[in-house]
């Protein structure tokens, strides 16, 4: 470099950082809350600036928003959805749906009360539906928490 | 073509196999138009019925709006179905009831097409068989699921395929 | 050229090209027939707009047999219906169509009305209707930008959105909520309309004349659009009546079938408005392409609807607008069916009643389901490739195809 500059880090800060802001994001929406999730991504709120990007396939993505019921007949493909994902992987579980069954936790005979029954959750984010901003910040949490993570703990796996 | 006259020659048709006819009393005008009913006793003469709607020049009911299946919770199923004429504007509901541990009806899928899919929910939904359906599967529901959830002594099943079911 | 390109070739020198109506049995597969291929797409594609799963035969790239999986989004609202009691279904029924939240409320409300023969405060009924229209325009936007999206255009997407933001504002401004509202009630609404929104439904109307015509120019009259979507999916009235279809899906094959005017609910005759049928213009009447342009008609039409409300709405009206909600919400014993109009077509819903606080049962015609029903039909005979824009000129929201 003609500059010269030198920049010093540790590796896990630096990977931290990179991971932390291309959080690449497997576009798939399960229900209502999918569709907050599109305007979170279109013009008003632009989740880009986030560098979360939608991809079309699990093995390009590092997270997997759930976004809306988790049905019994949809949840087995969940799970293989994010099985293909590829390490670190995160997920966030949007609505109450996802989080606990919301509205549909009594009568709702084919609906799975909460995401976490079949794959681990990083970040829930409450509401029916959660407003936009709200999935930024549960976005902003799950970067708080990669930025966090270091090899030290195994966490990278 | 009123609904009175075209029960008249339902009935000039088909004799014993049409039933009463069910008037909303109370409730609006529009229920009383929407909302009544004629009910047909003989199942096995249902086809020919519907085709006799569909075609006869007077009558003419060229669409299927829906197909609705009720638990009558006395074991009895009543199968409901709303048609009307795009051409005439008429609309005309007929019910049919059958015994719940047997209910067989014979598919209008050849009528009218909407039937299909709607078929196919009365049976995944309420256990309705339908002789004659082209493609008489469960549609919502997986093909292993235990059970018709509409029927009003469904019990939600404690695990499906390793999952918890009840909350 | 080959011969399933060519057909589909069409001129965009003059507006008035008429091409032949092929139905897709008369595309030709016998000469270099090759082994059929299943390939399966979906429940979690990104183009099939939720959670739906296809079933595509293949025979090379054209479409053999496409064969619908639904049920992946199966929240079981028939079962809570029968739970819970008629105000508490209506958080239920947003949830079912989310897209047009306020249609189906509407549907909802006017069916049990009729049942208990309620009559609702005339500015109740303004307010519901400029909420539906503007709930209409709401959800054809979003129809619309992702029709763009699935035939590869991502611009009119986000000034679809950017529309769409307004409107939900000023349902925020009134009732809270941004798309789920819970907004009619039984003989009223939650809350009165916000003093703000008619001002800013009037500078939204202004804006969205905008829209509309920069969409039509960015998408309806783009030239690759037009290639995409003219000509593919072409459905046939007879068919399509037979089938069940309604909405945007029945008035693209020419049928004028409206249930805002043949079997008018609510205040619709009040209001003078044309009930938007497909062309020969572009492409061929009953193919994709009429469908998305009765979507921008029907567009257009709504904003005269909410000019018209404007116009007439009795702004010195100062009726409470619970003051008809019944204190006891018991449906006589006894069945109706009834159905409204929303932007997907007809939404019925038929209850049977026996008297109690809660409906006995309620099962209900939701257009998206019927007009799926048909893919298989539309689609037979087109290549891979078109099958998606098939599927995207539909306009289905899983939710109310599964409820
Ligand atoms: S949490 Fe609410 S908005 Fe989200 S999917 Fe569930 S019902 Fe729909």
């Amino acid at each position: 470099m003609e500059s010269g500059n030198i920049l010093v880090t540790s590796t896990e800060t630096l990977f931290n950082w990179a991971r932390l802001s291309s959080l690449w994001q497997m576009s798939f929406g399960l229900a209502c809350c999918a569709i907050e999730m599109f305007a979170a991504s279109a013009s008003h709120y632009d989740m880009m600036r986030f560098g979360v990007i939608p991809r079309p396939s699990p093995r390009q993505s590092d997270i997997i928003i759930v976004s809306g019921t988790v049905t019994l007949k949809m949840a087995t493909r969940i799970k293989m959805l994010y099985e293909q994902m590829a390490d670190p992987k995160y997920v966030i579980s949007m609505g109450n749906c996802s989080n606990c069954g919301g509205p549909y936790w009594e009568h709702g005979y084919h609906v799975l009360k909460g995401v976490d029954r079949i794959i681990p959750v990083d970040v829930y984010i409450p509401g029916c539906p959660p407003r936009p901003e709200a999935l930024l910040e549960g976005l902003m949490k799950l970067q708080e928490k990669v930025r966090e993570q270091s090899f030290a703990k195994n966490e990278y796996a | 073509m009123s609904q009175h006259s075209i029960i008249e020659r339902l009935r000039g048709k088909f004799g014993d196999a049409i039933g009463a006819w069910r008037e909303m009393a109370e409730g609006s005008e529009y229920q009383r138009r929407m909302g009544s009913y004629l009910e047909i006793l003989a199942p096995q003469s249902l086809l020919d019925i519907c085709f006799f709607l569909r075609d006869e020049s007077e009558l003419q009911f060229d669409s299927l709006l829906l197909i609705s299946s009720v638990d009558n919770a006395d074991s009895t199923l009543s199968v409901v179905y709303h048609i009307e004429s795009t051409i005439l504007g008429n609309h005309l509901a007929f019910k049919v009831t059958l015994p719940a541990d047997d209910a067989h009806l014979p598919s209008v899928t050849s009528v009218w097409a909407h039937a299909n899919w709607h078929e196919r929910e009365a049976w995944d939904m309420m256990g309705v068989h339908f002789d004659g359906h082209p493609d008489h599967r469960r549609i919502l529901l997986d093909e292993d699921w235990p059970g018709h959830p509409l029927r009003k002594d469904f019990k939600e099943p404690a695990f499906y395929h390793g999952m918890k079911v009840p909350y | 050229m080959p011969e399933i390109l060519e057909r589909r070739t069409i001129k965009h020198s003059t507006l008035a090209t008429t091409t032949h109506v092929h139905a897709p049995e008369e595309v030709e597969r016998g000469r270099l027939r090759t082994e059929e291929m299943v390939l399966n797409m979906g429940p979690q594609h990104p183009s099939t707009h939720g959670v739906l799963r296809l079933e595509v035969v293949l025979d090379g790239e054209i479409v053999v047999d496409v064969i619908p999986h639904i049920g992946y989004l199966h929240r079981c609202f028939e079962k809570h219906a029968e739970a819970l009691t008629y105000p508490q279904i209506i958080p239920y029924v947003d949830r079912m169509d989310y897209i047009s939240a306020m249609s189906g409320e509407h549907g909802y409300v006017t069916a049990v009305e009729r049942m208990m023969n309620v009559e609702v405060p005339e500015k109740v009924e303004y307010i519901r209707v400029l909420f539906a229209e503007l709930q209409r325009i709401a959800s054809h936007l979003i129809a619309i930008g992702t029709y763009g999206l699935d035939a590869g255009a991502f611009t009119p997407f986000l000034y679809c959105l950017r529309d769409r933001e307004s409107i939900l504002e000023m349902f925020e401004k009134t009732c809270g909520a941004r798309f789920l509202y819970n907004y009619m009630w039984v003989g009223g609404l939650s809350h009165d309309l916000h003093p703000d929104v008619l001002g800013m439904c009037r500078a939204f109307v202004k804006v969205n004349r905008e829209t509309h015509t920069e969409v039509n120019n960015l998408l309806t009259f783009n030239h690759i659009f037009v290639e995409r979507t003219a000509n593919i999916g072409i459905l046939d009235p007879l068919v399509a009546v037979n089938c069940g279809a309604s909405g945007p899906m029945l008035r693209g094959c020419g049928v004028k079938w409206d249930i805002r005017k043949n079997d008018p609910y609510s205040i619709y005759d009040r209001f003078d408005f044309d009930v938007a049928v497909g062309s020969n213009d572009l492409g061929t009447l009953g193919d994709a392409f009429n469908r998305h342009w009765v979507r921008m008609l029907e567009w257009e039409q709504s904003l005269n609807i909410i000019e018209q409300i404007l116009e007439q709405y009795p702004r010195n009206d100062m009726t409470d607008v619970q003051s008809a909600i019944p204190r006891r919400l018991k449906a006589p014993a006894g069945e109706i069916y009834s159905r409204t109009e929303t932007p997907r077509g007809e939404l019925g819903y038929y209850i049977v009643s026996r008297g109690d606080v809660k409906p006995w049962r309620v099962k209900v015609r939701s257009p998206a389901f019927s007009n799926l029903s048909i893919l298989p039909l539309i689609s037979r005979g087109y290549l891979i490739a078109d099958l998606v824009v098939i599927l995207g000129s539909i306009d289905i929201v899983l939710g109310e195809v599964d409820r």
